[in-house]
């Protein structure tokens, strides 16, 4: 990971969100992926530095969260739910189109290293069932064949679009955006979808209200 | 029939109602004047008079929660929310956070004030770009109106609110777990009492509330203790953001009182996907006992969610139909908890490797009587013995599913489930072989 003085200062406002330095230890590794497309032991040196913490205290965290990568990820990652409810629903079969065509299989990336392909656990969009992420960005109700073509779409440079977020930009650029989440990509995605409005519109449909609210709406 | 009553939900369709404007637009921000004005024990009472319970899965009264902190102490106190959503099955927090977060932001800011924190905490699972990006834009836009900050409209109260980003550990919806994740540690469960109350985020006073929890307080303010009694029973109170998924027409969420049936649910949903019978249900999360057809008309209330051997949880149901196997949903499902334990305890780590190599087997069509025998041992040995909830829950799905499907696994001592049940049968879109 290279150390240039805009990173440094990226670092310190990270820091100083903290009443204690060491909570930023997590959003910092974040930071590192977006430097590098993993979590080098260079850039556990460098963190574990600029929070007065040993290498091992760094590496203890950093391995222990699934998201933290220790090898490097490529352009785009890949995941699949296959928890229960996705899996049965078909997130299985997403899996399989989607391993077959990269030729990789967990945790692994394609033979040019571009994707790497995960099976995710639970994604909290059970209602978008079967979901994938794609540089943890929403897709959302996929078929293997949709799948595919997201892939083949990414892979020959295409503009794809989350369904519930902005336009799919690559690993580093969302590993950026957790470090520093206001990236001006708010306004992307736009309102809650027919999934999320379900409720809403039935009762809408059928006349179905909350008793009056003699204060306003909040 | 119980009707549909959004509250939260009701302006979703607001093209811009994430923004500061949108927000405003539909009434937002008016609770925090209000809520100003009042005394914070005051706001306190309030909120346990509405008897408003957690809706993160425990269903513990929030205000009774924010009463153990510590008054005029002298410490620092926190406010961090639990955006941690990572239950199998629970997808309603995420929901919010895209949709409406500035009333989460306004919750927040009652909520300190109320418990008198200087600085809250948004913890979301990294998982969810799009959650966290929406909420820490809405602070940001929050902080330049002059909504959180240094002595805001001119209340003598002061707020600072930082948005932290996981990454990828359910346990951390465990509350100290995810105060130990967010002091820069592993995301492993500490040991209670003493609780946050007291000794919380850099072991001073600490609140953690759910997401909902603390997105219903501007509502709680704005229209008081009567009108929110209304919705729900006595012991559940309020309103309830469901999120319905699997074998259902019509997926997605529907906000209703707490007291509304998984029946009515259903027939809000559009019914079983395909027509049918419901073969197994479960009221919030992998983490609550599966219940059948038969408990349709009980109320998903905390009380009658319990009487009925399961629990509310998150308040997101799962519904799963007859091409479905039991064993495989169960095995995925600790395959799940597996992979998750956080390697504290040995009841939990040791048990969960066990549970899911004989559950592999079943689903093999190889199980054995002894082996169900052993799965009711293990699951006894983790039940109530390890560090955290997580442990039970690891312990929950075996028990549950073989109380209501026991031939299931009788079958699958011969039959592989997949044979059984092939799994194409209950993929929702057409066309894809079996595995």
């Amino acid at each position: 990971m290279e150390v240039t003085p805009e990173v440094r200062s990226q670092m310190s406002e990270i820091i100083d969100r903290y009443p204690n330095s060491r909570s930023a230890l997590m959003p910092l590794l974040h930071l590192a992926q977006s430097i590098d497309d993993e979590v080098t032991p260079e850039a556990m040196e460098v963190i574990a530095d600029a929070l007065g913490l040993t290498t091992a205290e760094v590496a203890a965290v950093a391995t222990f969260y699934t998201m933290y990568k220790r090898k490097p990820v490529g352009r785009h990652h890949i995941g699949v739910c296959t928890n229960t409810l996705c899996a049965l629903l078909g997130g299985d079969a997403v899996y399989d189109a989607v391993s077959e065509r990269l030729g990789a299989g967990h945790d692994q990336t394609d033979v040019d290293g571009t994707f790497w392909l995960e099976r995710i656990e639970c994604q909290a969009a059970c209602t978008h069932a079967p979901v994938m992420t794609v540089d943890w960005e929403f897709m959302d109700n996929q078929t293997p064949a949709s799948a595919v073509d997201i892939i083949d779409r990414l892979a020959r440079g295409e503009q794809v679009q989350s369904t519930r977020g902005p336009v799919i930009r690559d690993f580093q650029a969302t590993e950026h955006t957790l470090a520093f989440p206001v990236d001006g990509l708010a306004g992307e995605g736009g309102e809650a979808d027919d999934i999320m409005l379900a409720g809403l519109t039935y009762a809408r449909e059928h006349g179905m209200s909350a008793p009056a609210a003699p204060g306003g709406d909040a | 029939m119980t009707p549909l009553t959004p509250v939260i939900t009701e302006h979703w369709d607001v093209p811009d109602l994430f923004t500061l404007d949108g927000y405003r637009r539909k009434g937002g921000y008016r609770a925090l004047p209000k809520a100003l004005a009042m005394d914070p024990d005051a706001i306190i009472g309030m909120v346990k008079e509405t008897g408003l319970r957690g809706r993160g899965g425990a269903g513990f009264p929030t205000g009774l929660k924010w009463s153990f902190v510590p008054q005029n102490d002298g410490k620092p106190h926190y406010l961090v929310v639990n955006a941690d959503e990572s239950e199998p099955g629970a997808c309603k927090d995420v929901p919010i956070m895209i949709a409406n977060p500035h009333a989460l932001i306004e919750g927040v800011i009652i909520a300190s004030y109320a418990i008198r924190a200087s600085h809250a905490f948004i913890y979301i699972r990294g998982e969810v770009p799009q959650a966290i990006r929406r909420v820490a834009t809405a602070v940001r836009e929050a902080e330049q109106a002059g909504l959180i900050g240094d002595n805001i409209s001119g209340s003598g109260f002061s707020l600072r609110v930082t948005v932290h980003s996981g990454a990828g550990a359910y346990i951390c919806g465990e509350e100290t777990a995810l105060l130990n994740s967010l002091e820069g540690l592993r995301g492993q469960p500490r040991l209670k009492p003493p609780f946050p109350a007291t000794h919380g985020l850099y072991s001073l006073p600490t609140v953690v509330n759910n997401v909902e929890t603390i997105t219903n307080v501007p509502w709680i303010i704005n229209n008081g203790v009567d009108w929110f009694r209304q919705f729900g029973t006595e012991k559940s109170p309020g309103f309830k953001v469901f999120a319905v998924s699997g074998h259902v027409e019509r997926p997605g969420i529907y906000e209703a009182p707490l007291g509304i049936t998984m029946g009515e649910l259903l027939e809000y949903a559009g019914g079983v996907r395909g027509g049918g019978p419901v073969k197994f249900w479960l009221p919030g999360g992998s983490s609550v006992p599966m219940l059948t057809a038969d408990y349709l008309d009980t109320p998903l209330t905390y009380e009658a969610m319990v009487e009925a051997g399961s629990m509310l949880g998150t308040g997101t149901p799962m519904v799963f139909n007859n091409t479905i196997s039991v064993v495989k949903s169960v095995t995925r499902w600790l395959e799940f908890y597996k992979h998750e334990s956080c390697g504290k305890c040995t009841p939990c780590r040791e048990g969960t490797y066990w549970i899911t190599g004989l559950l592999e087997k079943f689903e093999a069509g190889h199980g054995t009587d002894p082996d169900m025998d052993l799965l009711n041992e293990v699951c006894g040995h983790i039940m109530g013995r390890s560090f955290c909830a997580l442990g039970d829950a690891a312990a929950t799905p075996f028990p549950a599913a073989v109380k209501y499907f026991r031939d299931e696994f009788q079958t699958a001592t011969t039959v592989p489930v997949d044979v059984s049940f092939p799994p194409s049968a209950g993929y929702v879109f057409e066309g894809v072989a079996a595995r």
